[in-house]
């Protein structure tokens, strides 16, 4: 397995109720989101309920990982210990066109101080984190 | 004009401070602070503490004003109010919430207050502490995304990208805050003056945020004394009368995980016309602005969406000259705002905009009488509030 992006020690996301599929689906190599089983459509993050027709009647589908960079930030001040040694890293916030346009957050793979380009063609890596304590999965970006 | 308005209705007869602290230095607890604060105010407006019968604070502010009415013997309480939402989002609603009050006949005597102690209580700019992490954070914080600058600098990158904002706006903005700081001895970066070069070499936080961008933390403790324009008069200081004070955003703002539909916005484009509207003014009409400073590429979004500006004209409009009193077309946070006088999470900008129409600012504009306040910019909800001199009513 590959080394993670960032250095070890940030805080492990657990599953909640709304939740649990996407992170089940990250551990087995696929990307889960949230849609409406009455409008069909998607929404991110999870929701109780449909913002747009109002059901409460929502399902998790499979989407490709692969979108494009909306916005990003190459970070340089460590506020976790953890931190401390990484250096600059990036973050994309990446629209997936698949999905109902919606965004999920990211680091950009690859060298940390790449230009970042609005608008750039990303396809998602699956991050295994199989010695955490609970195991999860997280899902990064890299230039298509 | 709709008889459904705050305009004219009420007005701030007393402002109180305590001395502000570098983080985690006050020598005090933070109720303590509060107490200083909120005495000092009475003391300016020539009350008794114990008149004060309502308390309105926003930001989860950690004291409970029946804790506070009780420790200042006031008589009774009538009205105890929290605006909801983190940052500096609620510092113009707080006190819009506490002239309503006032103007209906909820209560008589508010003070709007905000204390920080955060040697007492731990920092903001730090990242969670926890082992593990579910909900919302779940999705942003395992990929290093947890601290104020890093929720915001997409907003602002992406808003460069779209309108060609280049760095030296932003520069701008902070060489006049600091600029300001250096003739306001209460300011925590009073004689520690900033230039462009050392802006230009600070380093990074995170892109597009210099150092220099972001704003400070500190401990200390502001409070304003709001009454009825009837009862106004009669107080030591000339009344300063609250025009307009809205509060709110714009559709599915509070959206999880970056997912708002319209993402690069200070979130004031449905909040700034409905102040317009209540004031009966528009942005030729403001003599000094106090635009509230978590990161300066917020402030410059959030002068563009009160109209003072087209996103085009930004690297135009954002020069030094322009931003600084007494002679700037816009004089901008002539305190020194959060960058360089304090971080009381926007109250203190609201107190330097009533200093402004009294006359009193160490870098008082001439003749200032629409002073306005922007709190909180790209939070959810946000606020901006004009106060208005005797002549403007």
């Amino acid at each position: 397995m590959s080394k993670p992006y960032l250095n070890p020690g940030l805080p492990t996301p657990v599953a909640t109720e709304l939740d649990q599929p996407y992170w089940d689906g990250l551990r087995a190599g696929k990307l889960m989101l949230q849609r409406c089983r009455a409008c069909q459509r998607f929404q991110w993050g999870p929701e109780w309920i449909c913002h747009r027709c109002l059901s409460f009647d929502y399902d998790y589908v499979e989407v490709p990982a692969s979108g494009r960079i909306y916005s990003h930030q190459r970070v340089w001040h460590p506020v976790h210990p953890a931190l401390k040694t990484q250096g600059p890293y990036v973050i994309v916030l990446v629209e997936l066109p698949q999905a109902d346009n919606v965004r999920l957050v990211g680091n950009l793979l690859g060298d940390p101080q790449q230009p970042l380009v609005i608008g750039a063609e990303v396809e998602g890596v699956f991050e295994q984190h199989a010695d955490a304590e609970p195991p999860f999965a997280l899902l990064q970006w890299r230039l298509a | 004009m709709s008889t459904r308005s705050l305009r004219g209705r009420t007005a701030v007869v007393g402002l109180g401070e305590t001395t502000y602290y570098k983080r985690g230095q006050s020598p005090d607890a933070e109720m303590k602070l509060a107490l200083q604060a909120i005495v000092r105010a009475c003391e300016d407006a020539g009350i008794s503490p114990r008149e004060i019968d309502g308390f309105a604070s926003f930001s989860n502010d950690r004291n409970d004003p029946s804790q506070l009415a009780a420790a200042l013997g006031c008589k009774e309480l009538k009205f105890s109010n929290m605006q909801w939402g983190g940052g500096g989002g609620g510092g113009s609603a707080a006190i819009g919430n506490a002239a309503a009050a006032v103007a209906t006949g909820i209560a008589d005597c508010v003070v709007v207050f905000r204390a920080l102690a955060q040697g007492q209580f731990g920092r903001f700019g730090q990242g969670a502490t926890s082992s593990t992490i579910s909900g919302n954070f779940a999705h942003t914080v395992p990929y290093g995304l947890m601290s104020p600058a890093q929720m915001f600098a997409m907003k602002v990158n992406r808003f460069m990208h779209d309108h060609g904002v280049k760095q030296e706006a932003f520069r701008a903005i902070a060489l006049a805050c600091y600029h300001h700081a250096q003739s306001n001895p209460r300011a925590v970066m009073y004689g520690r003056p900033l230039d462009e070069a050392t802006y230009d070499a600070s380093r990074w936080i995170t892109e597009p945020f210099h150092l220099y961008d972001c704003c400070l933390e500190n401990d200390g403790a502001a409070a304003m004394i709001l009454v009825s324009a009837e009862r106004a008069r009669d107080f030591p200081h000339p009344p300063c009368y609250v025009l307009a004070s809205v509060g709110g955003s714009h559709y599915r703002a509070g959206a999880p995980v970056h997912n708002v539909p319209d993402y690069a916005t200070s979130t004031f484009k449905t909040v700034a016309p409905r102040l317009w509207q209540m004031a009966g003014l528009k942005p030729d009409d403001v003599d000094v602005l106090q635009s509230y400073e978590n990161f300066t590429g917020g402030v410059l979004m959030s002068i563009v969406e009160h109209g003072f500006v087209t996103p085009e004209e930004c690297n135009d409009f954002f020069q030094f000259d322009n931003l600084v009193a007494p002679d700037g077309d816009l004089p901008l946070n002539t305190s020194g705002g959060n960058l360089a006088e304090c971080y009381m999470h926007g109250l203190g900008l609201n107190i330097e905009a009533v200093r402004q129409i009294r006359g009193t600012s160490t870098a008082q504009v001439p003749r200032a009488e629409v002073s306005m306040v922007i709190s909180g910019p790209m939070v959810t909800p946000v606020s901006s509030s004009i106060f208005g001199a005797e002549a403007t009513l």
